[in-house]
């Protein structure tokens, strides 16, 4: 398969960033997205070494593109990319390194760009700065216990479904998608899914009021907007995380605020 | 002449880890406050180590090479996390925990760092549950065990498929506490370059920031390393893209000896390489051996038209299929050790009865337990790994079955440490699978996580307090000391050595070259003469790699190629270590299978006469041989036996 990308290209975080186009030919289409960047980056360091081929653009252009990837298989949720305007790209419920060609049209031009919002600064081309979520989770996304603390593991019963739910919120990846593809730049499905796992079990339910408080202070705090409800986070969400997770920051977050 | 002093306290086997709690220093409050610990790593290890410090009120830098913590590669463990509870009353116990543990490693381990590793392990499922991990329960509220890797208890703990991710954001979790109250200081995409030690003892770190280039300096009271492993140096692996070994072989350089080089695990049930461009591989879970049954065709004529695509897997009738493992091995069949099951596969497909484009693929077939038990039951087990799978191959392996492959997994070798976790460079620690202490010649599946969790919770904060103990007059390490000025001249003339080659070839060709020798013979099987012939071709290579690589950009920047490349440069150099490891073990021994030692089946035939014992390499300098050191293994307490799996 062959195809055409519009890359986002920016130096650093300070520098003004543009569209540059490549072309990329003989893909296999059980390559992946991100082994096609892989591919790309290859034929752009030869092209770099050949005085010729630089010669005929500026030299920047022939610098590999930089890309956050780590584990490829879906769950350390470094990858990031808006892939022809959605997150991830066109697939549902993944990361974009499990996101193959396959997905696309032979010949099909394809816009690569990073997140773009204001949580996340751009880096370089097309890796941003997702610190603020580490700044959030510090905030109060933690029970508060010291190793060797604990009782025999058993001594906390929890009810089946409370701690299968509780583990549907615990799979974010802290990929950042929910808040790149929100028109609010909203972190609250990021911010829910830790704070509604931790709610739904006995031992996380202790904090619960001051964690709710704390890190929603704190989203705030970082510039993200508010959530208006408009669910394209959890559309986008590669593990598939409820906004029903929100309803219950929100109810978490009220009653704590009522009780202050 | 040897330095390795393993500092095993005396007694019995369970009454060791209590006695030597008791002996060794700790430090008060007030004197932890003016300590500095620095850890390199935010997996499993790291991450706990350092939350666990701060706890206890140290002064903790942590360093990782991601935009953050959470992202180290253990993150992607998916089985689960062995303890010896004996919640199912199924008469497991912390001794047998160990002794699987020491069996699993094929007699290679050391027998009291094992058992106490078995011992804590209890303690680690009683401080997850507490700090919120979301483990599988029943219907009682209680919790939930799986057997795993054909043990015959059920200790293993899971949290669905995602055991590592959900135990990382604990760690990461408890981390991020600290972090809170100012005790943890973290540097993501931050990478150690080079550790700096002063006067024989670990003084600090040169790390290189990731997003400016800044060369830094750090120093500390002790350096803990908790890097992972270094099977990356095989290019195409289950590891992430970034996991590499450059830490723990600096650390080799500066003096750290490093142990059992040649030990790496691969794993059977890997998703087989697709084509040339392809980047990693894709573990699929090891539970699926338990209704997934194994096979290739009998007659070749059938492997070749499934390698040209004429036919289709489940176009061949039940007569003509030969379940391998079945065949080979009938008491334990498709679930005997990772090991077996991977050289059985190369077996197959070397004799060309490979089932996928590359000849390099065998089945795992769900088709009888589906007519045996329905496809709702298979859904319910396997569900999330049969989407993964036709995600990735675009195959429903409900209707076709799954093509596996073996890959390189784990590391068992490491930085050799001594009972404390203390390297041979004193106030050097070496924690999680960047050690070489508790998993010999072979891991138990579920023990990795144990593992890293062991050591940072519940090992390193206590051991590490007997060195500090004696440190508490000494001040802040000082990083205008000649030392760190030294260890950066020699980083930097490494990166412009680098970018001034101006080679014509890119990094991942080298890396992809050295990959496939590493592969071809330092792999799944192993003879003398074929690591003699690695060794004269990663030389040749490493030497091209200084003359032909190109690194674009500059230093002073985001420049992912030019992190690559120094990775790849000590890559280039540990391959060769890792060689020369295996050549001198003239032995079948765990994941290591030397053809020239095998019984007359095929199988596995240690040498316990020769070879009962640690490796340890000492660096001598830059192409000069590295001294090989011994460290003996005693076992006092459990009968060393031969393994087995052939009779039933």
């Amino acid at each position: 398969m062959d195809f055409t990308l519009k890359i986002w290209r920016q130096k650093n975080a300070k520098s003004k960033g543009h569209f540059e186009t490549y072309k990329v030919k003989n893909i296999s289409p059980d390559t992946s997205f991100l082994e096609m960047l892989d591919i790309l980056n290859e034929q752009l360091i030869n092209e770099g070494i050949d005085p010729v081929a630089v010669s005929k653009g500026c030299k920047e252009k022939f610098e590999p593109v930089a890309f956050d990837h780590d584990c490829r298989e879906g769950i350390c949720g470094i990858c990031s990319l808006y892939i022809n305007g959605r997150a991830h790209g066109p697939d549902e419920e993944i990361t974009t390194c499990q996101l193959y060609m396959r997905k696309f049209k032979d010949g099909e031009t394809i816009t690569v760009e990073p997140w773009r919002t204001r949580g996340f600064p751009i880096l370089k081309d097309l890796v941003v700065d997702r610190g603020a979520f580490d700044k959030i989770l510090q905030a109060g996304g933690f029970i508060s216990v010291n190793a060797g603390n604990a009782p025999d593991a058993n001594a906390i019963l929890i009810q089946k479904e409370k701690a299968n739910e509780s583990m549907d919120a615990a799979a974010c990846v802290g990929c950042g998608a929910c808040v790149a593809t929100c028109k609010n730049g909203s972190a609250m499905l990021f911010v829910a899914s830790r704070v509604s796992s931790l709610a739904l079990l006995p031992q996380g339910k202790i904090e619960g009021a001051r964690r709710a408080k704390a890190m929603v202070a704190k989203m705030d705090e970082l510039g993200f907007g508010s959530c208006t409800n408009t669910r394209a986070c959890e559309l986008e969400c590669p593990k598939g995380i409820s906004i029903a997770h929100i309803a219950r920051l929100n109810r978490e977050f009220l009653s704590a605020k009522l009780k202050d | 002449m040897t330095k390795l002093v393993s500092h095993v306290p005396e007694g019995p086997l369970e009454q060791k880890w209590i006695s030597h709690k008791n002996n060794i220093r700790i430090v008060s409050p007030a004197n932890k406050r003016k300590l500095e610990i620095i850890v390199v790593g935010t997996g499993l290890g790291g991450a706990s180590a350092a939350a666990s410090l701060g706890e206890l009120g140290y002064n903790v830098k942590v360093f990782c090479i991601s935009d953050s913590p959470r992202r180290a590669h253990s993150i992607a463990a998916q089985g689960g996390i062995n303890a010896a509870k004996n919640y199912r009353n199924d008469n497991d116990s912390v001794y047998r925990l160990f002794h699987d543990t020491i069996k699993s490693g094929d007699y290679r381990s050391r027998e009291a760092n094992v058992y106490r590793l078995a011992e804590v392990s209890n303690n680690i499922i009683d401080h997850c549950v507490a700090q919120g991990v979301p483990f599988g329960r029943d219907y009682s509220g209680l919790l939930d065990n799986r057997s795993f890797g054909g043990g015959q208890v059920s200790r293993t703990f899971y949290a669905r498929g995602q055991t590592g991710q959900q135990l990382l954001l604990g760690a990461y979790a408890a981390l991020n506490r600290q972090v809170a109250k100012g005790r943890v200081k973290t540097y993501p995409r931050h990478e150690m370059l080079d550790l700096v030690v002063i006067e024989g003892e670990a003084k600090g770190i040169i790390a290189r920031n990731l997003v400016t280039g800044k060369i830094e300096r750090f120093g500390a009271h002790a350096v803990v390393i908790a890097t992972g492993g270094y099977g990356n140096c095989y290019f195409l692996s289950t590891y992430a893209m970034t996991c590499n070994g450059s830490a723990i072989w600096q650390c080799y350089k500066k003096g750290a000896f490093f142990a059992n080089p040649g030990f790496a695990q691969i794993h059977p049930t890997c998703i087989p390489v697709e084509g040339d461009q392809q980047s990693k591989l894709t573990l699929m879970s090891e539970s699926l051996r338990n209704d997934g049954r194994i096979w290739v065709p009998k007659k070749i004529e059938d492997a070749k038209k499934l390698q040209t695509g004429e036919i289709k897997g489940s176009q061949i009738p039940e007569e003509d299929r030969d379940y391998y493992l079945e065949r080979r091995y009938p008491a334990f069949g498709n679930l005997v050790p990772r090991d077996v099951a991977s050289r059985a596969a190369k077996e197959r497909c070397d004799a060309g009865f490979g089932v996928n484009n590359t000849g390099r693929g065998v089945f795992l077939d769900f088709s009888t337990a589906i007519e045996r038990l329905g496809k709702e039951v298979i859904e319910a087990r396997y569900g999330n790994l049969f989407q993964m799978y036709e995600k990735i191959t675009a195959v429903n392996a409900y209707e076709e079955p799954m093509m596996i492959y073996p890959a390189i997994h784990y590391t068992m070798g490491g930085i050799w440490v001594d009972y404390n976790l203390q390297t041979t460079i004193p106030g050097l620690y070496a924690i999680g699978e960047a050690n070489f202490s508790d998993h010999g010649g072979n891991r138990l599946g579920a023990s990795a996580l144990m593992q890293g969790l062991a050591d940072g919770y519940f090992i390193l904060p206590y051991t590490i307090g007997d060195y500090l103990g004696g440190k508490i007059l000494t001040p802040k390490t000082d990083t205008n000391h000649p030392a760190f000025a030294e260890a950066e001249k020699a980083i930097t003339y490494k990166i412009n050595k680098l970018f001034n080659v101006k080679g014509k070839r890119s990094v991942d060709s080298f890396h992809k070259e050295l990959g496939h020798i590493m592969w071809e013979y330092v792999g799944m099987t192993r003879n003398e003469e074929g690591l003699k012939k690695a060794i004269a071709q990663i030389r040749k290579l490493r030497k091209e790699y200084w003359e032909n690589v190109c690194v674009p950009g500059e230093n002073n920047e985001f420049n992912q190629e030019l992190e690559k490349a120094l990775r790849v440069a000590d890559f280039m150099e540990m391959g060769e270590l890792m060689a020369l490891d295996a050549l001198n073990r003239r032995e079948s021994c765990g994941g290591h299978f030397r053809e020239e030692m095998q019984t007359e089946d095929g199988e596995t035939k240690r040498d316990d006469d020769n070879f009962m014992y640690v490796s340890a390499w000492e660096f001598k300098g830059e192409d000069r041989e590295p001294v090989l050191h011994k460290e003996p293994l005693k076992f006092e307490f459990v009968k060393v036996a031969s393994r087995s799996y052939a009779k039933i």
